[in-house]
């Protein structure tokens, strides 16, 4: 039996968690809740790799947690919907490893 | 309001050495980064091609914070849960200047090379980011940073370097491309995983300083256009995968990148060399796909695009991308210097920007392997039947038993023809090498 700690096997919220970060004030992202509604695809709930989009059934809309984003801006590429703007005073993620 | 000769969006390798260039020739040049220092927001899955940074300052080596040099390359094939690889151990490559190529963390490295620039005078303004251009008519005579309403926050110079990176938002607001599509970009994650000196030597059979550099195809993201890898760090490993972001549009059964990720080091000739380390670290960032046929304009009035926002990376099978970097850095620096008596940077002075990187490395390469990418996207075979074929025939071929070797090649031979059509195969493979590799 091979352990998860054997795999290094840790969670998607573990992972964020070793990011270093200087906390933003506000979102910087916003949605076209419009968009959002009609869209059959949400290639933001998986092309993000911090996960940050999450469709909420219940609300039908997206829940954006904009506090773990890392910055890579594939989002923004990937759906028009989405409005993304650098964090602004050197807050957001600080890595120190990578 | 201030004021000064040049400014550079973007403190990465192509924004540092560009600044460093005019330093040197006594240019009062700022740059800005909107990271808390150079390398905040920086991170790749990659080799540091250092024949540029070498000129820059020769023997960088001895003094730069640089993990291993690259001893080993491994080019591999994963197919299911098998592999078929070249490994590439040369004693040519283990001397001084250690094939330019080399292992660095950039939040480090960055830092480093950002600190060399101000030695020469130039000046680095952490957590600040360009929100946009300031212009005069057709022209950009400088940046805003944070909101454009406080005079402050604007700071105007002669002439703009656009170095923001992959995520280049600035480069499409003033109009120098259109908005990025999802063929032009790949997603990469990474884990930085320690697991101490000793024991990245001896899974990777290396000694002192020698650094390994591993790639991964085909099923590392299965059926999708990307790669897995695995590069050494002195104590640690980076562990990624990458996709082109239209591979993940659109399919039926999504599987996120994290997931990717976690099959990646999860396959079993992979999960041998990352087990049982401890991760430090998970970052994330984009790589320019934009190839040679659909680059951006590089210059307007008044502004310079370097780097990974001029989309200068060439998605050969050799990644070249901060050698190119640099490059263009020093060459826009060149630019700049060249016009510098004339306190005029128009498009016209601008465009032998371009003319140098036109006859330079940087867009010869990417120009002979222009049609590389868009070969394996339309040839799919490339990444999926033609590597499961070979695997099978290979498991074939050298497999133990009575069978008399005649019967095993004649059955090789159906093998391979009830998979692979020859004539389809041999256009492919042509197509290949004439879109250069």
């Amino acid at each position: 039996m091979v352990t998860a700690e054997e795999n290094n096997q840790l969670s998607l919220d573990d992972k964020l968690f070793t990011v270093r970060r200087k906390p933003l004030k506000t979102s910087h992202i916003s949605l076209d809740e419009h968009l959002c509604k009609e869209c059959f695809n949400r290639i933001c709930t998986y092309i993000c790799p911090a996960e940050v989009y999450v469709w909420d059934e219940a609300k039908k809309k997206i829940d954006v947690r904009y506090e773990n984003c890392l910055e890579c801006g594939a989002c923004r590429v990937a759906c028009e919907a989405i409005k993304w703007a650098n964090p602004v005073w050197g807050a957001g993620i600080a890595y120190k490893n990578s | 309001m201030h004021k000064c000769e040049v400014v550079i969006v973007g403190a990465g390798p192509a924004g540092i050495a560009c600044g460093y260039v005019l330093a040197k020739a006594g240019v009062d040049v700022v740059i800005l980064e909107r990271g808390q220092y150079p390398g905040a927001k920086n991170m790749f899955g990659g080799i540091f091609f250092a024949d540029q940074m070498n000129k820059l300052i020769p023997q960088f080596y001895t003094e730069a914070p640089v993990e291993r040099f690259v001893a080993k390359k491994h080019y591999s094939l994963l197919i299911n849960y098998s592999e078929v690889s070249l490994n590439i151990d040369s004693e040519e490559h283990k001397k001084p200047p250690y094939n330019h190529s080399y292992i660095v963390r950039r939040s480090v490295f960055d830092k480093w090379f950002a600190k060399k620039a101000e030695e020469q005078g130039a000046t680095i303004i952490c957590g600040t980011a360009a929100t946009d251009f300031v212009w005069d008519g057709k022209r950009v005579v400088g940046v805003t940073a944070g909101t454009a309403d406080d005079d402050d926050n604007v700071l105007l110079a002669d002439v703009v370097v656009c170095a923001e990176g992959a995520n280049s938002m600035l480069s499409e607001k003033a109009g120098l491309r259109n908005r990025l599509s999802m063929r032009a970009r790949c997603i990469s994650v990474k884990e930085v995983i320690e697991l101490g000196k000793d024991v990245i030597n001896e899974r990777f059979g290396l000694t002192a300083r020698e650094g390994a550099a591993y790639e991964y195809f085909a099923d590392a993201t299965p059926g999708m256009l990307g790669d897995g890898f695995i590069y050494t760090n002195m104590d640690s490993l980076n562990v990624g995968v990458g996709v082109v972001i239209s591979e993940m549009y659109g399919r039926e059964n999504p599987v996120s990148l994290n997931e990717l990720l976690e099959r990646f080091k999860n396959h079993p000739c992979i999960r041998p060399l990352v087990k049982g380390g401890k991760t430090l670290e998970y970052s994330a960032h984009m790589i320019p796909m934009d190839g040679y046929k659909n680059l951006p304009r590089f210059y307007t009035n008044g502004l310079l695009l370097i780097g990974d926002a001029a989309g200068l990376v060439n998605n050969s099978i050799c990644h070249e991308g901060v050698n190119m970097a640099m490059a263009s850095g020093i060459m826009a620096a060149e630019t700049i210097l060249e016009n510098r008596g004339q306190k005029s940077y128009d498009a016209k002075e601008l465009r032998s920007y371009e003319q140098r990187l036109k006859h330079s490395f940087v867009l010869e390469n990417m120009k002979s392997s222009r049609d590389f990418i868009d070969t394996l996207r339309t040839h799919k075979e490339l990444l999926n039947d033609y590597p499961h074929l070979m695997k099978d025939v290979i498991t074939k071929f050298f497999e133990v038993g009575d069978v008399p070797k005649s019967t095993v090649k004649r059955d090789i031979i159906r093998m391979i023809r009830s998979r692979m059509s020859v004539v389809r195969a041999a256009k492919t493979f042509a197509a290949v090498l004439k879109g250069g590799i």
